[in-house]
């Protein structure tokens, strides 16, 4: 089946500044992906695009197969959408909130009312029904706003930076509720949070200067970027002696200890595709020492992604 | 939870534009009633109409008719009517709610239509609490019906004109006041304008004059209901909600 999102070449200008730059990119039924990248990468812009609040300067959008420009209404109604700033009516309470935006959604009274309930239970807002939107924290906020994206049940959720400005517990809070939905619907959402990608997203996109830069998934990500593996040990045992020996071992491309009082941490860097581990332990055993632990350690997202964007070429005329 | 989904897809979503503008109007008329500019706008309106309606009807010849405060109420919509659509589409922006509303299964202009059906409702009922001064007239004299009305249709279709203009400025802008002050000025030159055209003679002066807002009352102080002057209120309402439709349009370009 084709792609719940399509988008294909996608720029977009602003004044004589590209925000999107020939973006290409499809989500598929059931997938949750992430679309990194840092402040002003164009993530915002791409989300306003495809939900229809913006025409793009040139290249489509489709959305379940509605072209967002041309059969605009078609597919806004496959779509929920968490702007950025979380715009809310202060002045309304939660329940005569999410009323009035299943009925702009096209939604008959009968399923609104069992909707409100299901999603209110959903996104934990029981107590706060009558309260007014205006009086709400901005983790209670957060959850209207979550609350009126998947209304609807809409099949594409388009989330921009769900977890931004709100407390840690919060911020768990919603990357689970994200979870639960992303079973169900197919979402796109944008952070600059890295752990954030791993632990809710099926694939990443990287986007960077209106551009994408990667896409995999968050796993191969870091595979690929990585380069070589990475093996911490920690070890008792002489540390010259356990250098020379663990520099021995065949695939090893470096070992670099930390040591303090009586802990030495070794961290020994092998060629890309080698697992050490066993090998290690075999050596440090024979020798009598003592293997206290080993871990496979991999480049963590946010080690990768300063390496993208820093790294890459940055041509002069678009900055 | 699968299947609620599927059934929800399999019920196609009927499309039923009065519906989501009948939705955006009740909800503007309640925030008419949760916030204070609407009481305050309805407290200026009744107090300043009450006090020409006062001085119409205990002057030396006292006349039992309204039409002292029906006169003037035009000028007093000069600030009131863009005082009532400030809100409108101005905090829409200024929230960012309009991001919603507009990647919403909307209509442009259903959510126009919707906005300035609430704030015609709003002044009606406004305009409605003065027929109290009505019923006082007809309770301790002997009023001529007709002015009384026409006047009273007249007002609206005036407010109506006034009030579309008003929303148009409130989509220009995210500042409130700054719609407020452009929409004031739009009207005060269009009722200026009659005044201007006293000073030509010629095409210009009937053109212009024809152009001026208040013009077109007079035949309705004077019991006259004449098509050409509704058309004129209707033509010129649909012109200024257009231009706001269009406004809304061009928001999504910039």
């Amino acid at each position: 089946m084709a792609g719940m999102i399509e988008v294909k070449n996608l720029t977009k200008w602003y004044g004589n500044y590209p925000a999107v730059e020939d973006v290409s990119f499809e989500v598929k039924k059931g997938e949750t992906v992430g679309f990194l990248g840092p402040n002003g990468a164009g993530k915002t812009t791409t989300m306003r695009i495809i939900t229809g609040f913006m025409p793009p300067t040139s290249g489509t959008a489709k959305v379940a197969g509605y072209d967002v420009v041309e059969q605009s209404i078609e597919a806004r109604r496959y779509i929920g959408y968490l702007p950025e700033t979380v715009p809310l009516y202060t002045d309304m309470t939660v329940q005569a909130y999410l009323s009035f935006m299943g009925t702009l959604r096209g939604m008959n009274p009968k399923r609104i009312k069992t909707r409100i309930d299901e999603v209110i239970g959903i996104c934990r807002l029981g107590d706060y029904r009558k309260s007014l939107i205006g009086k709400l924290s901005k983790g209670f906020r957060q959850r209207v706003g979550i609350a009126q994206a998947t209304l609807h049940e809409p099949q594409v959720l388009v989330l921009d930076e769900p977890t931004i400005g709100i407390d840690p517990i919060q911020v768990v809070e919603t990357r689970n509720l994200i979870k639960d939905v992303g079973r169900e619907h197919t979402i796109i959402l944008s952070t600059h949070i890295l752990p954030e990608v791993s632990m809710v997203c099926t694939r990443v996109l990287i986007i960077n200067e209106g551009q994408i830069i990667a896409e995999d998934t968050p796993r191969n990500l870091a595979e690929r970027l990585q380069g070589v593996e990475k093996v911490e040990a920690e070890i008792r045992g002489p540390e010259e002696q356990v250098t020379r020996a663990l520099n021995g071992i065949r695939g090893v491309v470096s070992v670099s200890v930390t040591s303090d009082s009586d802990r030495s941490i070794y961290s020994v860097e092998a060629k890309r595709g080698l697992d050490l581990r066993s090998t290690i332990s075999r050596v440090v055993i024979s020798n009598g020492w003592g293997l206290l632990t080993i871990q496979l350690v991999g480049m963590s997202l946010e080690d990768i992604f300063l390496q993208l964007t820093t790294n890459e070429q940055i041509p002069a005329e678009r900055r | 939870m699968r299947a609620t989904l599927t059934a929800a897809l399999k019920e196609a979503p009927a499309h039923l534009p009065l519906r989501v503008a009948t939705a955006i109007a009740v909800k503007e008329i309640q925030a008419y009633f949760t916030s204070p500019m609407g009481y305050i706008v309805a407290l200026v309106y009744l107090a300043v109409s009450g006090f020409w309606f006062g001085i119409s009807i205990s002057g030396f010849f006292p006349e039992a008719s309204p039409e002292g405060y029906i006169r003037n109420t035009p000028f007093l919509l000069i600030l009131l009517a863009p005082a009532m659509t400030m809100r409108l589409l101005a905090e829409e922006q200024k929230l960012g709610t309009i991001e919603l509303l507009l990647t919403s299964p909307v209509r442009d202009w259903e959510v126009v239509l919707g906005k300035f059906v609430a704030s015609l409702v709003f002044f009606i009922g406004t305009l409605s609490l003065t027929l109290y001064y009505v019923i006082l007239l007809y309770a301790f004299g002997d009023p001529d019906s007709g002015p009384i009305w026409s006047g009273y249709l007249g007002l609206i279709l005036y407010g109506a004109t006034a009030l579309s203009i008003g929303l148009l400025t409130s989509s220009l802008t995210n500042n409130q006041i700054v719609s407020l002050v452009v929409g004031l000025g739009i009207l005060l030159i269009l009722t200026l304008i009659e005044q201007a055209a006293g000073l030509l003679d010629g095409t210009w002066a009937t053109v212009l004059s024809q152009i001026g807002l208040t013009t077109h009352l007079d035949d309705f102080y004077r019991g006259v209901i004449d098509t050409t002057h509704i058309v004129y209120y209707i033509t010129f309402t649909m012109v200024f909600l257009f231009l706001t439709v269009r406004s809304l349009e061009t928001r999504r370009w910039r």
